[in-house]
């Protein structure tokens, strides 16, 4: 009993830095520049497949094909922004249509890759995915431990980033006071532009993580949005460390409840602690 | 004048019904006209949040899939007729359409965006879990013999959703002109100025909010006979969210008559897209159409023929 809600507990933090990387991105995008981007996990999914193409084509390392191309996403996302500013944010109607844009896009995405891959559960190969250590009777499985630490690696290279330089300070100053950014001689724009399309390169990088987790469908998109919202929110929407902690109690609480009450329950785990987060604390965890 | 026009034409619209009954025997065009329908009531039901007064409910799927089981839960328990199954269904997506606005309208609109989409994975994920209801395995439903004065009971059918999207429609539209549509347009173009000039603004939202939640369970309520088989994943599925958000913005989503035209549009290309092409394809084409009219066209089509009407007449 002691010994399977230990295992509980380990696996859920292990998935919860899966969840971070998947939700880093969107704290940028949501949290910090104030762009609804729920279309999100589509990309994450967009990179999940390309990273299985690869894997299954070439043999290649999925975590090497997420990052060989971060870069082509950041171009899509510079793209897709470019788009959204000309459209909305530049005549102040982001709210209704704006939504309603990424909502396209993101069934978009998903219907794009049913045509493309089909309706499947996918999952790639590699040699560290069958092995498992185990320490005092708890399972350390390297499927889980791998991504863990590959997201804990590009989350703390974000927070420098994002801490350290103009650039960063920029990204945090934009949706706060956009005039002031001005003044100083930065392009608010371009400033939310390149912020942007960095969330949407996280987003190759968090797909081939994700791939390496458990197998993946396009439809597996929308169980991820009410993660993401909920770590998001419940992280104090501009926080990364705020946003990990917040993976962690998600990860263990789905993991937990998958262990003793099974696992078609998980999914409303999230989407009830988003309700619950929504309804009592919307400044979220370490908000004021 | 303009109220007389509007029942006239509803009644016309009803009579046209019946007299297709007596006309045309081909079983098809009662289920395809069954879908589009059932369209006019989602996408007028959701304009009714989402148009007046601004506010983005994802969760159209959640509140048609509500109707459904509670039809289903209803009709196993006391063996109701269609119409008291109807207003089961309508009373128990109000209810969750009630708390889900107590809940979260008071944030930003974002919040209550993802609240809607979180709502539907949540029930899904009951429902597949209430054994009661079938569960994961999904639940067969038999027909009652007994079809009134229509042929089969799809025309019965057919005929029910008609008359639901009348209904529909007239709320709608009695919402739009009463001091309830005018509050709501006020919240839609600044919330903070309205709320300040002493616009009810939370209490107009609830009302919306119920409103278009009972009416998407009301069309919810008779599919299970629509169906006889129906799983979680058939009334849950996100191509209910898409479309009742697409219908609207291609229609135009100030009037009542946006979403009508943006449902028998958008509902009929896919239905004889769906036989003439595959049906992923066609669902390719509304997301399409989704992003081409809210980056295009904001006004959608009745926005087009108004701008049209104006530069022909000058």
């Amino acid at each position: 009993m002691l010994d399977l809600f230990a295992n509980a507990i380990v696996a859920g933090v292990l998935l919860g830095g899966l969840y971070a990387a998947v939700t880093v991105g969107l704290s940028i995008a949501f949290g910090m520049l104030d762009v609804v981007n729920i279309a999100h996990p589509a990309f994450v999914l967009l990179g999940a497949f390309l990273a299985y193409w690869f894997n299954d084509r070439f043999g290649l390392d999925p975590i090497l094909v997420g990052v060989a191309l971060a870069p082509v996403f950041f171009v899509l996302g510079a793209i897709v922004y470019r788009i959204y500013y000309a459209a909305f944010e530049r005549q102040s109607k982001e709210s209704l249509r704006g939504l309603a844009f990424f909502f396209g896009v993101l069934f978009v995405t998903e219907v794009g890759l049913i045509i493309a891959f089909g309706a499947d559960y996918r999952l790639v190969h590699t040699d560290y995915l069958r092995t498992t250590y185990s320490v005092a009777g708890i399972g350390f499985p390297l499927r889980l431990v791998v991504p863990f630490l590959a997201s804990l690696l590009m989350i703390t290279a974000l927070q420098l980033l994002l801490n350290r330089s103009f650039f960063g300070r920029a990204v945090k100053a934009v949706s706060q006071d956009s005039t002031a950014l001005r003044l100083v001689g930065a392009n608010p724009v371009k400033i939310k532009m390149i912020g942007f399309a960095l969330s949407i390169a996280t987003t190759s990088v968090a797909g081939a993580l994700l791939i390496l987790v458990a197998p993946v469908q396009p439809s597996s998109a929308r169980e991820f949005i009410g993660r993401m919202f909920a770590i998001c929110v419940l992280g104090g929407m501009s926080s990364l460390p705020g946003m990990i902690i917040a993976s962690f109690i998600l990860g263990v609480a789905e993991s937990v409840t998958s262990t003793f009450y099974g696992p078609s329950w998980s999914p409303a785990v999230a989407f009830g602690f988003l309700l619950l987060v929504l309804a009592w604390r919307p400044a979220g965890l370490l908000g004021r | 004048m303009r109220t007389i026009r509007f029942w006239l034409g509803a009644v016309a619209v009803i009579v046209a019904g019946l007299v297709m009954t007596r006309l045309v025997s081909n079983q098809y065009y009662y289920f395809a006209g069954y879908v589009v329908l059932q369209y006019v009531v989602l996408a007028t039901a959701w304009n009714i949040l989402g148009g007046y007064a601004g506010y983005v409910n994802f969760g159209t799927g959640a509140f048609f899939a509500l109707g459904a089981y509670s039809s289903v839960a209803a009709m196993k328990t006391f063996a109701l007729p269609l119409p008291a199954l109807i207003i089961v269904g309508a009373a128990v997506s109000g209810v969750v359409g009630l708390g889900t606005a107590y809940l979260t309208l008071r944030l930003r609109g974002i919040f209550f965006a993802i609240s809607t989409l979180a709502l539907s994975v949540v029930l899904e994920t009951f429902i597949t879990n209430w054994q009661y209801v079938g569960g994961s395995s999904g639940v067969y439903t038999t027909r009652p013999r007994d079809a009134l004065i229509f042929g089969d009971y799809v025309q019965l059918l057919f005929m029910t959703m008609l008359l639901l999207a009348v209904v529909a429609v007239a709320i709608a539209r009695t919402i739009e002109r009463s001091s309830i549509g005018h509050g709501l347009a006020a919240i839609r173009d600044d919330e903070l100025a309205a709320a300040c000039v002493g616009v009810p603004t939370l209490r107009l939202k609830v009302i919306a909010t119920v409103a278009s939640g009972m009416l998407m369970g009301a069309a919810g309520a008779p599919f299970p006979y629509y169906l006889t088989y129906m799983q979680p994943g058939s009334v849950f599925s996100l191509d209910y969210a898409v479309n009742s958000i697409a219908m609207p913005l291609v229609g135009g989503t100030t009037s009542w008559l946006g979403p009508v035209i943006g449902a028998v549009v958008l509902g009929t290309a896919q239905q004889v897209a769906t036989v003439t092409i595959s049906s992923e394809l066609n669902l390719l084409i509304v997301g399409g159409l989704l992003i081409g009219f809210v980056l295009l066209a904001p006004k959608g089509i009745v926005g087009l023929v108004r701008r049209l009407a104006r530069s022909g007449g000058r």
